[in-house]
C-alpha cells in the first residue's frame, strides 16, 4: 500500500478520501530513514478532530522532484500507548510533536524535550501556564542564569529566553514563547467570512502579512477551483518581493544598530522608509495590508504605479548597493560578524531549519526554487542566494543579496508589463470544494509559510492550520549562541529575526 | 571606507521631514473616514454586514475607527456613503470620540479632558515604555519607525526607554493576549506617578479581529485610565507623533 499521496503546490485542493489512512508504525519506520536525507523535510504535521478520535495528517517537502507527500494515520484514540516520538531520531519533528501533545495529551515516547509550545488557550492542562514553563537547568557553582523577557528592552514582541552562562560565555539558551497567542487558529474558524479570513492572516505576523495573505489566498484558491489571471500572480509576486525587499533592508538596519553603526542604520531606515512608502502608494498600507485578496485585488496596478514602484526600486537599489559594498569592507563591521553565531550545514538540516536562515547555511530551501507557485518556476526562474559559513555574516550576506536580486526581479516583472484592466475585484462568495484538504507554501522574507486547511461536507473550513518558518528556526537561533558571549545575543537575533506572533498564533 | 562613506552621505541626502504637522500621505493612504447617509440603506447594510470587525452601525450611521482595521473593504460596497480620506491625524483622547458620524468632516479631539499635569510634568521630555501584548509587529515596527532618521520624534523629547522605572507612561499595542495579562499590568504598575497611558492600533483599542477570542483577557481597560487613543492598522507614525504632540500641548 502507498504511504503517501503525491501532490504539488499548483495543484488543486484533495478529497480527504484519497489520502492514505495508514499504521502509524509503518508511517515511522519510512520517515525514520527517508528523512535522514536532507532532500526531504517536513512542512506541516498536526491533528484534528474526527468523528472517532484524533487523525493526524503530515506533509514532506521532496525538494528534488518539487513533490510533496501527504499521509495520515489515526490510531486507536483510546490506548494509552502513545506514539512513538520521530523527534528522537529526527529533531526538525519537534514543535509539532509539542503541539500535539500540548493540545490533545497525546504522548510521543522517548521525546527529548515534550515541552509545551506556547500555552495555548485549548491546550489539555489547563493548570500549566506560562509563570511555570520548565526551563533546562543545569547544576553547577560556576554557572549562573540570565532571565530576559517577556518584555524586551526595544519596541518588540514578547517571549522569554533564559541563558546558562558561564561567565560571559553562553552554555545554552532556552526559548519559552506563548505570549503573543491570540487563537488565531481557532478564530480562522469563528465564522466562514473569507475576508475576515484574509484580515486574520494579515495579522499573523505584521511584517509577513503579503507572505501570509499570499499563502491564505492561495489555498482557497485552490479550494475554490476557479482559473487565476496570471496578471494577478505576476502582481503578488511583486508585492512579496517588494515585502522581502523592505524587511530585509531593516535587518541590515538593526544589526548595524546593534553595533552601534549609525550610517548604516539611518541609511537603511531611509530606505526602509521608501521602500514600505511604495507599497503604501500602491494600496493605501505601508505592510501591504489590503492587497492580497482571493480571486482578485481591490488595488490592480496602473501604468502610473508601475512607473513609481519601478523609479524607486531603481533607486533603493542604488543607495542599498552603496551600503552593501561599504559593509564588505568594513573591519569593525565584520570582526563582530564573521565567525559568530554558527549554525553549521548538518545541524541545520537536523533542525529543519528552512529560508533565508537555511540558505545562510548552505541548505538549499527555497520554496520559490523547489516548489514554485504563482508567477515562479515558469515565468520567473528563480535561483536561490546561497552563502556557507553560518554565521552572523553569511545571514547578513544572504539578505544583501536578497535585496538586490528581488529588486532585479520587480525589474523584470514590471519591465514589460502593460496592465489590461482585467485582473477582478476580490470574490468572497465563491463555494469551497467539500470535503478537501488543500495546502499552499509560500517563500516570504523569513522562509517557508505553509497553510493547510481541511473542509467538511458542506465546503465549510473546520480545520485551518498555519505554520510560520519561525517555528522551525527558533530552535537554530538557540544553537546559534552556544558558546557565544552573551552580548553577542542581539546581533544573532537580529541576524535570524524571528516573529513570536507568527509562532504563538 | 572613508570614500564609501562620503558617497553614502551624499547620495542619502537629508532624510529628516522638517515640519512633522505638514505632512501629507499618498491619496492611496486610508485615515479618516467620511459619511454620507442616504434614504437607500440598502449599500450601507451590505457595508455593515461585510466588516468583519463590526465597526459599521447602520442606524445611526457611524463608522468605529476603534474597531476599523482600515481594509476599504466598505468602501467598494458603498462608494457613495463610506469614503476614506487621507487624513492620518486620527487620535482622540475619549474612546468615544473614535466614532464617526455621518457628516462628520474632521476627526474629533477633545482638549477638554486632557488632564492638566500632562502638559505640566512631560511637556518637555516624555519617555514612554511599549508593551506588546498580542501585537503583530506592523504596529511595533511603525513605533520603533517614529524615533528613525525620518520623522525623529526624538527631536521634540520624545522617545522610546526600555526600563518602565525611566518611563513616563505606557504605549499598549495588541488585542492583549491572556499569557501577557500579567506582564502588561506589572509593567504598568511600576511606572511612577504621574504617567499616562496610550492605546496604539485598532487592536488593543477594541480587540479587533481578536475581540472575542478565548485567547485575549482585555479587563486591563477597565481597571486604567487611557489618556490617548490612537487607531489603525497599524497605526501611522504621523498619526502618533501627532496625537502625542496634542497631548502635551499647553493649554491656553
Amino acid at each position: 500500500m502507498e504511504l503517501y499521496i503525491r501532490s504539488n503546490n499548483n495543484s488543486s485542493a484533495i478529497e480527504l478520501s484519497n489520502i492514505p489512512v495508514v499504521d502509524y508504525v509503518a508511517l515511522y519506520n519510512d520517515l525514520k530513514e527517508r528523512m535522514t536525507d536532507s532532500r526531504y523535510h517536513v512542512a506541516h504535521y498536526f491533528a484534528t478532530e474526527v468523528e472517532s478520535g484524533l487523525r493526524f495528517f503530515i506533509l514532506i517537502l521532496d525538494d528534488q522532484t518539487s513533490e510533496v507527500l501527504i499521509s495520515s494515520f489515526a490510531p486507536d484514540y483510546y490506548s494509552e500507548e502513545g506514539l512513538a516520538s520521530l523527534t528522537a531520531l529526527h529533531p526538525q519533528f519537534h514543535p509539532f510533536e509539542r503541539e500535539m501533545h500540548e493540545l490533545y495529551g497525546i504522548n510521543f515516547n522517548h521525546h527529548p524535550w515534550l515541552k509545551p509550545l506556547r500555552f495555548s488557550h485549548d491546550r489539555r492542562n489547563r493548570e500549566s501556564s506560562m509563570d511555570n514553563y520548565p526551563f533546562y537547568q543545569i547544576e553547577g557553582d560556576e554557572l549562573h542564569e540570565v532571565n530576559v523577557g517577556p518584555i524586551h528592552a526595544g519596541i518588540i514582541e514578547p517571549g522569554a529566553f533564559r541563558f546558562i552562562c558561564n561567565g560571559e560565555q553562553v552554555l545554552h539558551l532556552e526559548i519559552a514563547l506563548g505570549y503573543q497567542h491570540r487563537g488565531v487558529e481557532s478564530e480562522m474558524l469563528r465564522n466562514q467570512s473569507r475576508l475576515r479570513q484574509t484580515l486574520l492572516s494579515e495579522s499573523i505576523a505584521g511584517d509577513s502579512a503579503i507572505s501570509h495573505s499570499t499563502a491564505y489566498v492561495e489555498l482557497i484558491e485552490k479550494l475554490g477551483e476557479k482559473g487565476i489571471d496570471q496578471d494577478l500572480n505576476r502582481e503578488r509576486a511583486v508585492a512579496i518581493e517588494l515585502e522581502r525587499i523592505a524587511m530585509h533592508i531593516a535587518d541590515t538596519g538593526a544589526l548595524a544598530t546593534d553595533i552601534g553603526f549609525q550610517l548604516y542604520q539611518v541609511a537603511c531606515e531611509a530606505l526602509r522608509t521608501m521602500t514600505i512608502n511604495t507599497t503604501q502608494a500602491w494600496c493605501g498600507n505601508r505592510f501591504g495590508k489590503s492587497l492580497i485578496r482571493p480571486f482578485g485585488t481591490n488595488h490592480p496596478l496602473t501604468t502610473e504605479k508601475i512607473a513609481m514602484i519601478r523609479n524607486n526600486v531603481k533607486e533603493i537599489r542604488r543607495r542599498y548597493n552603496e551600503v552593501r559594498c561599504d559593509i564588505l569592507e568594513a573591519p569593525t563591521l565584520l570582526s563582530r560578524f564573521e565567525q559568530c553565531g554558527l549554525v553549521p550545514t548538518a545541524e541545520m538540516k537536523r533542525i529543519g531549519g528552512v529560508g533565508m536562515a537555511a540558505r545562510s547555511s548552505n541548505v538549499r530551501r527555497d520554496i520559490r526554487a523547489t516548489h514554485p507557485w504563482g508567477f515562479y518556476g515558469e515565468e520567473l526562474v528563480h535561483e536561490p542566494v546561497m552563502h556557507d559559513d553560518g554565521d552572523v555574516m553569511s545571514r547578513l550576506m544572504t539578505r544583501m543579496d536578497e535585496v538586490l536580486q528581488s529588486a532585479t526581479y520587480v525589474e523584470q516583472m514590471l519591465a514589460n508589463y502593460t496592465p489590461t484592466g482585467k485582473i477582478p475585484t476580490p470574490d468572497y462568495d465563491v463555494k469551497l470544494k467539500t470535503n478537501a484538504l488543500s495546502f499552499s507554501i509560500v517563500e516570504g522574507w523569513r522562509g517557508e509559510i505553509c497553510h493547510v486547511a481541511l473542509t467538511n461536507d458542506s465546503g465549510d473550513i473546520k480545520k485551518y492550520k498555519i505554520k510560520d518558518p519561525s517555528l522551525h528556526n527558533w530552535l537554530g537561533l538557540a544553537i546559534a549562541v552556544r558558546s557565544e558571549g552573551i552580548s553577542d545575543f542581539p546581533i544573532n537575533n537580529k541576524s535570524f529575526n524571528l516573529s513570536y506572533c507568527g509562532h504563538d498564533l | 571606507m572613508i570614500i564609501g562613506k562620503a558617497k553614502i552621505l551624499r547620495s542619502h541626502g537629508w532624510q529628516y521631514i522638517p515640519d512633522l504637522d505638514g505632512v501629507t500621505l499618498t491619496e492611496e493612504f486610508r485615515g479618516f473616514p467620511l459619511l454620507t447617509d442616504s434614504e437607500d440603506k440598502s449599500a450601507i447594510k451590505r457595508a455593515a454586514a461585510i466588516c468583519p470587525t463590526h465597526a459599521i452601525n447602520v442606524s445611526p450611521f457611524t463608522l468605529d475607527m476603534g474597531r476599523c482595521l482600515f481594509c476599504g473593504e466598505c468602501a467598494c460596497c458603498a462608494p457613495k456613503n463610506i469614503k476614506f480620506t487621507n487624513e492620518h491625524r486620527l487620535a482622540a483622547t475619549r474612546r468615544e470620540d473614535l466614532i464617526v458620524m455621518a457628516g462628520q468632516t474632521k476627526p474629533c479631539f477633545n482638549r477638554e479632558v486632557i488632564r492638566p499635569e500632562i502638559s505640566k510634568f512631560f511637556g518637555k521630555a516624555l519617555q514612554l515604555r511599549e508593551v506588546s501584548a498580542g501585537g503583530d509587529a506592523s504596529i511595533e515596527m511603525e513605533l520603533g519607525a517614529t524615533g528613525n532618521v525620518n520623522f525623529d520624534f526624538g527631536r521634540y523629547g520624545v522617545g522610546f526607554t526600555a526600563s518602565p522605572r525611566h518611563a513616563d507612561g505606557l504605549v499598549l499595542t495588541g488585542p492583549i493576549s491572556e499569557n501577557m495579562a500579567e506582564a502588561l499590568d506589572i509593567c504598568y504598575n511600576s511606572i511612577a506617578e504621574p504617567k499616562i497611558l496610550v492605546v496604539c492600533g485598532s487592536e488593543a483599542i477594541s480587540g479587533g479581529l481578536f475581540a472575542e477570542s478565548p485567547a485575549v483577557e482585555r479587563s486591563f481597560l477597565n481597571r486604567y485610565h487611557v489618556d490617548l487613543w490612537l487607531p489603525g492598522t497599524p497605526t501611522h507614525p504621523l498619526c502618533f507623533i501627532d496625537g502625542i504632540t496634542k497631548l502635551r500641548k499647553k493649554q491656553k
